[in-house]
């Protein structure tokens, strides 16, 4: 065994060794280490990316609306669905409620009139278009097509099953759907005017499609008399969206990681090459092909660990100037990518350093310092 | 002289050059790649933002309006007016018919099916027609790509029809069997599923439709599916507003707005207009993906160029010795720097070359892998690829040939630079 105090020593030695080669090599070693930095960054960036781009955009999607569709299935809704479902919800989305009634004007044309949640429309469906939002009871939001009808400007009349109500036009809606052919209203004034429950709940649920299912489940359980169907339309195009996104952004990391780390080999077999003078010397002066080996591992395992670091960095800088730039929005950073990305790059470098170090092997001093 | 100490250079460091010439082939393999993905990449999204379906719809001027609550029309079947479906394929001779995926009409038609009261909506399923001297096959199945039917899609010209799920499971109904629509016994060609209100109705090709409403030659409405341009302020301009050049530009345009626009102009006495639902929100997605990939595109752009100019860093550090006998020779730093440099230039090109061959394979396979459909590298890129190859791999060779030329011979010939 040897004693403490040369363990010690030799250990600094060590230390010293790889500190000095790092130091005299400043150009090469820079260039690994960039090497290194661009490939965890680029790692970085896309593991990132994959998680954040992905909640993004499923934020994005949810401006299609409503994605789950809750339905009575004979006539009407029991009158606390809406409460049921968003006791279900809370926090992982919104729900609109709309009822329907056939109404008719002065004229006795027909018209549909629907009721629901104005507030909670405004939010959900962002593709409404209107003129001026309804602000105080009686107000109406009148569709395109249905503005042909009633008045635009003065207060009309508009009557279901003999009994009257009086609506002010607020704003014109257009949508280009069927939407344009109905009359608004506020669900309070549509209750008290007509009796009729909502019919359907229109649900915006966001998350990805697992949490869909289960919250779809969740709501079939909540309100058993109700029949619970996805809008299809906007869950498939979401998912075969997504899917394309995260093969494209996947094979983008794939092609920035092999490039950097060809990068990192072409660079540490420079500087294998460089040196060998300086592993000839050490060879001679009785370090055994262990020695040596470990030596040089431990060089490339530093560097690696290295650019781990100042990559995982500017990797996370990157990101989120990709996600402010086009996301507008903050990108949260995970210290969970720090791991994987750490001994990712440590790997690489090894990997890397493996080439070159089969080259050392065959390093005679002899001959390297006699100067062939 | 010069040439010879360049050819000579390349054939017997044949090794070191290929190492090199690998480094920069496949970094500008993958620029080509990222560039003709990125370049594509609008168009690729836009085609998948279709899987939401029709983005415009086509409806008759003096359209009445609709009464219809959860899929269920409640007007007396004489009433609202109809387009002409003669019209329906000079669609495909309209200015943007290249942006028009998909289109379908729709027909429908309040029937009695025993003793139950049923919509029955004829349209196209996978209609084929010709407009000038083009076949276009055009219908339901590609502009609402969530259908699924369980079963088979009865032809365009067949008595066949697809009833809706619900409806299916209500009347006890299952593909193959026979139902009777008018006094007519027609075959279920499969039982639909669409989660919508095609659930509770019966689609059926456009004929049976218009025979049993009585209307030859009519359709209700149209949904068109078109690949279209976000949306800025400009696309809301009001067409009659605008004038000449603006006009032209506008209209040029693939907007939702000016494609409805172009709808309307070659299908007589119609409105179209965007479905805002999806044209609206396909742009903000469609700016969004957009962009995402074209900064993911632009670092993998500015990894490769790192690869090929720390590639050709480290092939100029190796030859250092070279470089020290010929400055001992006598050679000039500039006569140096310049053999050095015509190397790596034409080192640049021949692997630049290979490397673009590579990108455009590589391109079409990310595309056929990611969108189902090919990229095709545009050869107008290989020239602007290549000066780029020769950009990074001068300015990559450049600085390493600065330091090595300023080096002392004497120094580095012993072993020590």
């Amino acid at each position: 065994m040897k004693p403490s105090g040369q363990r010690r020593r030799s250990a600094s030695m060590f230390l010293r060794l790889l500190l000095r080669a790092a130091l005299r090599q400043r150009q090469r070693t820079a260039a690994a280490l960039a090497a290194m930095t661009v490939a965890a960054a680029a790692a970085t960036a896309i593991l990132l990316l994959f998680t954040d781009v992905q909640a993004k955009l499923q934020r994005q999607f949810r401006n299609y609306g409503a994605n789950v569709i809750v339905a009575a299935k004979s006539g009407q809704l029991p009158p606390d669905a809406l409460e049921r479902i968003r006791r279900v919800l809370v926090g992982r989305g919104q729900a609109v409620p709309f009822a329907y009634v056939v109404a008719r004007t002065s004229e006795d044309q027909a018209v549909v009139v629907a009721g629901t949640d104005l507030p909670a429309v405004r939010k959900q469906d962002t593709w409404w278009e209107t003129t001026g939002w309804p602000v105080s009871a009686h107000d109406a939001l009148i569709g395109a097509k249905a503005a042909g009808l009633v008045s635009a400007s003065k207060p009309f009349e508009l009557s279901f099953q003999q009994r009257k109500i009086v609506l002010n036009p607020a704003g014109i809606l257009r949508t280009g759907s069927s939407e344009d052919s109905r009359i608004f209203i506020g669900m309070d004034e549509f209750q008290t005017w007509t009796g009729v429950p909502a019919s359907t709940v229109e649900v915006a649920v966001s998350g990805p499609a697992a949490q869909i299912n289960a919250v779809m489940h969740a709501i079939e359980t909540a309100v058993p008399d109700a029949e619970v169907r996805p809008v299809r339309q906007l869950v498939e195009g979401e998912t075969r969206i997504l899917g394309t996104m995260r093969s494209t952004l996947l094979f983008a990391a794939i092609f920035i990681v092999i490039t950097a780390s060809l990068c990192v080999l072409a660079t540490l077999t420079g500087w294998v090459l460089d040196r060998r003078r300086d592993f000839a010397v050490m060879k001679a002066l009785g370090a055994s092909n262990l020695t040596i080996h470990g030596f040089f591992a431990a060089e490339a395992a530093a560097l690696g660990a290295g650019g781990g670091v100042i990559g995982f960095v500017g990797g996370t800088g990157i990101a989120a100037w990709i996600s402010h730039s086009n996301f507008d929005t903050a990108l949260s950073p995970r210290l969970l990518v720090f791991p994987p990305v750490l001994l990712g790059s440590i790997a690489i470098a090894l990997l890397a350093a493996a080439v070159p170090m089969s080259l050392l092997g065959r390093i005679e001093p002899a001959n390297i310092l006699r100067g062939e | 002289m010069f040439v010879r100490l360049v050819y000579e250079s390349f054939r017997r460091q044949r090794r070191r050059k290929l190492l090199a010439g690998i480094a920069i082939a496949l970094g500008v393999s993958v620029a080509t790649a990222m560039i003709a993905v990125a370049n594509d990449i609008g168009d690729k999204v836009s085609r998948e933002l279709r899987a939401y379906g029709a983005n415009i719809l086509v409806t008759p001027q003096d359209d009445t309006l609709d009464l219809e609550v959860g899929g269920v029309n409640l007007k007396p079947p004489s009433d609202g007016a109809y387009l002409s479906e003669a019209d329906l394929p000079k669609i495909k001779g309209m200015f943007w018919r290249n942006n028009i995926v998909a289109f379908a009409p729709q027909l429908p038609v309040n029937a009695t099916v025993t003793g139950q009261e049923v919509t029955v909506v004829g349209t196209y399923f996978a209609k084929r027609f010709s407009y000038g001297k083009q076949e276009y096959v055009s219908g339901a199945i590609k502009t609402f790509p969530w259908w699924k039917v369980d079963g088979t899609w009865p032809a365009d010209n067949s008595e066949d029809v697809l009833v809706g799920e619900r409806l299916a499971q209500r009347m006890q109904i299952r593909s193959g069997s026979q139902i009777p629509l008018a006094g007519k016994l027609h075959r279920v060609a499969g039982i639909l599923s669409t989660a919508g209100a095609e659930d509770d109705q019966i689609v059926a090709p456009l004929p049976v439709a218009q025979r049993l409403s009585g209307r030859t030659g009519s359709v209700r409405r149209v949904y068109v599916s078109a690949i279209t341009k976000p949306e800025d302020d400009f696309a809301k301009r009001d067409p009659k507003t605008l004038s000449g050049a603006v006009y032209d530009r506008w209209y040029c345009s693939p907007y939702a707005q000016s494609i409805a626009y172009q709808l309307q102009e070659v299908i007589t006495h119609s409105h179209a207009e965007p479905i805002r639902q999806v044209s609206q929100n396909e742009g903000v997605v469609l700016n969004r993906i957009t962009g995402l990939m074209l900064l993911v595109s632009l670092a993998a752009l500015l990894a490769s160029a790192l690869a090929v100019a720390s590639g050709m860093a480290t092939t100029v550090l190796e030859r250092r010795a070279e470089i020290g006998l010929m400055k001992a020779l006598g050679a000039r730093r500039s006569a140096v720097a310049r053999l050095f440099l015509a190397e790596s230039v034409l080192l640049a090109v021949l692997s630049g070359s290979v490397g673009f061959a590579a990108g455009s394979i590589l391109a079409r396979h990310i595309g056929l892998a990611i969108f189902g459909s090919q990229i095709s590298a545009q050869p107008v890129l290989l020239p602007f690829v290549l000066l780029i190859a020769i950009g990074v791999t001068f300015a990559g060779s450049a600085l390493a040939i600065r330091r090595a030329v300023s080096l002392d011979p004497a120094y580095v010939l012993r072993g020590e630079g």
